[in-house]
C-alpha cells in the first residue's frame, strides 16, 4: 500500500476520534453532577464509535459522494469518512436549526442527500433501503454503489436477511458491511447466534462473504476495495464482516458492568496501533502525526463552535416537514 | 383539480381504472416502477397490476420474494434516490411483518431530514372483508396508518376516483398509502357493488388528495364514510328517500389529509351525523371525526352522533358472524333512523 494512502487512512481515523472525543466532552459537560440524559447542550442518547474507525475509514476510502452509505444508530464514523459536512452534522447532533435535519433528526437520524448518507435508529432498518438505492442506481445504469452498515447484532434480524437475499437475487451493487464489535448492547455475540462468522451467512445467498479480523484498517481497505469494485462492475453484492472493537459503552452513561474485557480494551485501540505500524514502516513521522491531529482539531472545534452558535429551532415550526 | 364533466369517459371497473392510471404514469415518467408480490404475470391478486408486465417488462414490473420488509424497504431506498416506486403490500393485514419500514422509515425520513429528503412512493394494499377470508385477511386498518404521521392515506370508492387518486398519489412527493377495498374493485370472482364499474375520464384525470366528494346531497342527516361503505350508504339513502328521509352522503376519499371542512359544512346544514367506518370502532376514524365536530362546535348537532363500525372484534370467518361485525346496509339504516328520530 502506498504511504500516502496509509496516511489518508490514519488521518481519517484521527479525525473521527477527535470528533468523538469532542462530542464526549460536550455531551458530559453539563450533565453533572446528576447524569440527566435529556439535559445539556447535547440531549438524548449518544452512541459513539470509538474503536470502530478502521471500518469506516477502510470502506469509505473507495467511495465518492455519489455512492450511498446507510449507517446505524452509531453513525458518526461512517458519516465523517463518507464526507458528510461536519458543521451541519454537528449542529444536528446539538439539535440546532443549521443541522442536517434542522434539529428534527438528532444523532441517530442523519440524512445528507449531498453524499447520499443516511442512518437509522432501528436495527437492520437501513439494509433494505440500501438495496433500494442500489436498485435505483442499476435502473439508471450508473456505476454508483450503495454501502449498508449494521452491527453484528442486526444479522439476526429479518430485515438483514431479506435485504441480502433481495440484493443477491437482483445482483444489485451493494456492499453489506457488518461491524462485529462483539456486543449487542450487553449481549455478547455468542449469546445471540451460533454462527462464528457472519461472512459464512453469505453462502446462504450465493454471494461472496469476507471476514476481516483484528480491526485491521488495511485489511478492511483491501477487502472493501474488492467488494466495491465487484459491485461497480455489475458483479452484485458482497457481505463483509469486520471484527472491530467497541472502545466505549453502548451509549454514554453505560457503565458496562456486563463486560469482562474492559481492562484489556484500551490496549486494543486501533489508532495508536496503526500509528506505531506506520512509524515503523516509515510512512508517518512526528510532523505528519502532529499535522493530522492539528487539522482534525481545527475542523472539529470549528464544527462545535458552528453548532453552538446555531439557534434552537423555533418552537412555532414544530409541525414543519411532516409532509413535503 | 377534479374532472371536468364534459371530459369523455369509458366504463371501467376500479381495478382496470387503477391499472390504467399506473400505466399512464409509467409512460409519462421513467422513474415510476412497480414491485411487490405477484404483481407480474399474475397481475396482482386483486388485479391491481394486470397487463403491466406485458406492457413494460420485468425491469419495471418486478415480482418480489415474500419479504415485505425487504421490498418495501427497497422501494423506500429507491424513492430517496428520486425514483417513484409503487409497491404492493398484498393484504393490509400483512403490515405487521413490515410496519417498521412503513412508519419508522418511509413516513419519517422527510421529517427527520428537515425536508431535505423526499420519499415519493405509493404503497398500495387491499383492504376489507365480506368474503369469509377470516381475521388475518379482512381488516381495513386505515386508522392505524392515519394515526402515524408522515404518510397520506387514500381510500377510493369508485373507478373514477381510483384512477384520479392513483395519478395524484404517484405524482405526490410524499409517501402515499393507497388502500383499495376488494369489494369496490369490480372483480368477476367477488361479490360486487354495481358502482364498482363506472365512467372513468379519458386523458388527464387527477383527483386532488384531501378533498371529500358528496355523491348524494341531502338535508336531514350526513353520513360520513369511505370505500365500500359509501355504496352501502348510497343504497340505504335511496331506500330511505321513499320514506321521506333525505340523506347526504360524504365520501372522504382520503383520511390523511382529512377534509374536516367538508364534514363541518355538511353537518352544519343537516345537524345530524352518522359515521360509517369498516375499521375497528375504538380509537379510530369515527372517534376522530366526532372529536373534530365537538372541537369545532358541538352545537351544530341536533342529535347525538351515531357510529357504525366494526365493534372491536377480529373479523370472524363464519358468514353470519362476519356480517354481524361489518357495517352492513341494515346497520347503517338503523343508525340513520335513530339519528333522525324515527
Amino acid at each position: 500500500m502506498e504511504a500516502s494512502d496509509q496516511r489518508a487512512l490514519f488521518d481519517q481515523m484521527v479525525l473521527i476520534r477527535t470528533f468523538e472525543e469532542a462530542i464526549l466532552r460536550e455531551y458530559h459537560a453539563d450533565k453533572s453532577p446528576a447524569f440527566d440524559i435529556g439535559a445539556g447542550l447535547i440531549p438524548g442518547e449518544m452512541h459513539l464509535s470509538a474503536g470502530q474507525e478502521p471500518v469506516a475509514a477502510g470502506v469509505c476510502a473507495h467511495l465518492t459522494t455519489d455512492d450511498a452509505v446507510t449507517a446505524t444508530h452509531r453513525p458518526h464514523h461512517f458519516a465523517i469518512a463518507h464526507g458528510v459536512d461536519l458543521d451541519a452534522m454537528t449542529a444536528e447532533i446539538f439539535g440546532r436549526v443549521d443541522g442536517l435535519g434542522k434539529g428534527r433528526g438528532g444523532h441517530m437520524h442523519l440524512f445528507d442527500p449531498a453524499t447520499h448518507f443516511s442512518c437509522s435508529g432501528i436495527i437492520a432498518e437501513g439494509y433494505p433501503a440500501a438495496a433500494g438505492q442500489a436498485l435505483a442506481f442499476k435502473k439508471r445504469g450508473t456505476d454508483q454503489v450503495a454501502v449498508a452498515v449494521t452491527g453484528e447484532g442486526a444479522t439476526n434480524a429479518g430485515g438483514f436477511h431479506e435485504a441480502v437475499n433481495l440484493a443477491a437475487l437482483w445482483k444489485l451493487p451493494v456492499v453489506f458491511v457488518v461491524e462485529d464489535n462483539d456486543w449487542g448492547i450487553s449481549v455478547p455475540r455468542a449469546a445471540s447466534t451460533p454462527v462464528d462468522s457472519n461472512a459464512d451467512r453469505a453462502a446462504a445467498y450465493g454471494i461472496p462473504g469476507v471476514r476481516v479480523e483484528d480491526n485491521d484498517v488495511e485489511a478492511v481497505y483491501d477487502a472493501a476495495g474488492e467488494a466495491v469494485a465487484r459491485a461497480r462492475a455489475g458483479g452484485g453484492p458482497t457481505l463483509l464482516e469486520v471484527h472491530t472493537l467497541r472502545l466505549w459503552g453502548h451509549f454514554e452513561g453505560d457503565a458496562q458492568g456486563y463486560r469482562p474485557d474492559l481492562e484489556t480494551v484500551p490496549a486494543k485501540d486501533p489508532i495508536p496501533a496503526y500509528e506505531a505500524l506506520l512509524r515503523e514502516q516509515g510512512a508517518l513521522d512526528d510532523a505528519a502525526v502532529e499535522a493530522a491531529h492539528k487539522s482534525a482539531q481545527d475542523a472539529v472545534e470549528t464544527a462545535i463552535a458552528f453548532a453552538k452558535a446555531s439557534a434552537e429551532p423555533d418552537a412555532g415550526s414544530v409541525r414543519d416537514y411532516v409532509f413535503a | 383539480m377534479t374532472t371536468m364533466t364534459e371530459q369523455p369517459t369509458r366504463r371501467l371497473n376500479t381495478a382496470k381504472a387503477m391499472v390504467e392510471a399506473i400505466a399512464t404514469e409509467m409512460e409519462r415518467d421513467d422513474n415510476v416502477f412497480v414491485l411487490g408480490e405477484d404483481v407480474g404475470a399474475y397481475g396482482g391478486i386483486f388485479s391491481s397490476t394486470t397487463g403491466l408486465l406485458d406492457r413494460f417488462g420485468p425491469e419495471r414490473v418486478m415480482d418480489t420474494p415474500i419479504s415485505e420488509t425487504g421490498f418495501i424497504g427497497a422501494a423506500i431506498g429507491a424513492a430517496t434516490e428520486g425514483m417513484r416506486p409503487i409497491v404492493e403490500l398484498m393484504f393490509v393485514d400483512f403490515f405487521g411483518v413490515c410496519m417498521d419500514q412503513i412508519y419508522n422509515h418511509m413516513a419519517k425520513i422527510h421529517f427527520e431530514s428537515g425536508g431535505n429528503v423526499k420519499v415519493p412512493m405509493v404503497l398500495m394494499t387491499a383492504v376489507g372483508g365480506g368474503y369469509s377470508d377470516g381475521a388475518q385477511h379482512s381488516q381495513c386498518l386505515w386508522g392505524t396508518f392515519a394515526h402515524l404521521p408522515g404518510m397520506k392515506v387514500v381510500v377510493p370508492s369508485n373507478p373514477a376516483d381510483a384512477a384520479g387518486l392513483m395519478t395524484a398519489a404517484i405524482r405526490d412527493d410524499n409517501p402515499v398509502v393507497f388502500m383499495f377495498h376488494k369489494g369496490v374493485m369490480g372483480l368477476p370472482w367477488m361479490k360486487k357493488n354495481p358502482r364498482s364499474i363506472g365512467p372513468v375520464p379519458t386523458g388527464e384525470h387527477v383527483v386532488e388528495i384531501g378533498k371529500a366528494a358528496t355523491p348524494r346531497s341531502g338535508s336531514d342527516v350526513t353520513v360520513v364514510t369511505l370505500s365500500l361503505s359509501v355504496h352501502h350508504a348510497l343504497d340505504v339513502a335511496d331506500e330511505l328517500a321513499g320514506d321521506g328521509v333525505d340523506v347526504e352522503v360524504l365520501d372522504l376519499r382520503s383520511i390523511v389529509p382529512l377534509d374536516t371542512e367538508a364534514i363541518i359544512e355538511s353537518v352544519s346544514r343537516t345537524g345530524r351525523l352518522v359515521i360509517v367506518d369498516e375499521d375497528y370502532q375504538s380509537f379510530g376514524l369515527s372517534g376522530e371525526i366526532a372529536a373534530r365536530i365537538a372541537e369545532h362546535d358541538p352545537s351544530l348537532l341536533r342529535a347525538p352522533i351515531r357510529r357504525v363500525a366494526v365493534p372491536d372484534v377480529p373479523i370472524p370467518y363464519s358468514r353470519s358472524l362476519e356480517y354481524a361485525a361489518l357495517p352492513t346496509p341494515a346497520r347503517i339504516k338503523a343508525a340513520i333512523l335513530e339519528a333522525v328520530g324515527r
